[in-house]
């Protein structure tokens, strides 16, 4: 029997635009039900310093879910824990879809609400992908 | 200092009480007191940007905290600026016991009114605090 490697996900905060909100609303819906033996690392704990938030960034794969270009969540775990197993670049993955970012960063429309289902299914593209690569 | 209130929720994504947080916030400077009021990442203030750590400087600051780790005020602290007035969504719950969000993706019922009598006061200090420098 294969073991599957538990992997942590992390949103950036966000909080200056809609693409913020798709990050944190995506990485929420893969806890919820797309990849729920996963777990979520709080990036403003890990930020101030908690050191259990930034031991499991050193012991286990974490995904960093960022918003935009600047992509604060990967900085922080490449700084404080070290290289992350993948990313995920929201803002990129917008411009590769012809997509508009959501117009209200506080409550999402049917239609961001199916583009965060997207992103997820790309943030779980990568948690097989680093499955398949820590399994191997 | 800049004319407007900077108002920055830790933005826990654990709990309700951060998405709690961050709701309120974002009523505040996009519905009830735009123009006056503003937020920024918390994360990109902590990571060293520099126009983030000047408006962080240049501003009257007020920190949303979800849980009692108080990230938001540490992490604004932490980044040179200073907190006037600190909000603590944990204690808006001990007023309102009747009220349990459970939710944390989008909010429920419960949720929404918390992060509505939030909002309300936050605009409130966004306010006094705008008063008060004049």
């Amino acid at each position: 029997m294969k073991i599957r490697p538990k992997i942590g996900v992390v949103s950036c905060s966000g909080e200056c635009c809609g693409l913020g909100t798709l990050s944190r609303v995506a990485t929420r819906l893969i806890l919820e039900g797309v990849r729920p033996e996963t777990v979520t690392l709080c990036l403003p704990l890990f930020l101030a310093g908690d050191s259990g938030e930034r031991e499991f960034a050193q012991r286990f794969p974490t995904i960093p879910v960022d918003g935009c270009h600047r992509q604060c969540a990967k900085k922080a775990i490449e700084k404080y824990s070290g290289p992350t197993a993948a990313d995920v670049d929201v803002e990129a993955l917008l411009e590769e879809w012809g997509v508009e970012q959501p117009a209200d960063r506080r409550v999402l429309g049917e239609a961001d609400v199916e583009l965060a289902e997207r992103v997820a299914a790309e943030i779980a593209k990568r948690i097989d992908w680093v499955q398949g690569e820590q399994g191997a | 200092m800049t004319k407007k209130v900077l108002v920055i929720p830790c933005s826990g994504i654990g709990k309700p009480f951060g998405t709690i947080g961050r709701d309120a916030t974002l009523r505040v400077v996009d519905e009830l007191r735009p123009g006056k009021a503003e937020t920024n990442c918390l994360s990109l203030l902590v990571m060293g940007d520099e126009e983030a750590a000047k408006q962080v400087k240049g501003s009257l600051c007020i920190a949303v905290d979800g849980c009692p780790m108080e990230c938001a005020r540490k992490n604004i602290e932490a980044a040179g600026g200073k907190v006037a007035v600190h909000m603590r969504v944990m204690d808006l719950l001990r007023e309102n016991r009747g009220l349990r969000p459970r939710e944390v993706t989008f909010l429920d019922e419960d949720g929404e009114k918390l992060s509505a009598i939030l909002a309300d006061r936050l605009a409130a200090k966004v306010d006094e605090l705008l008063e008060d420098r004049r």
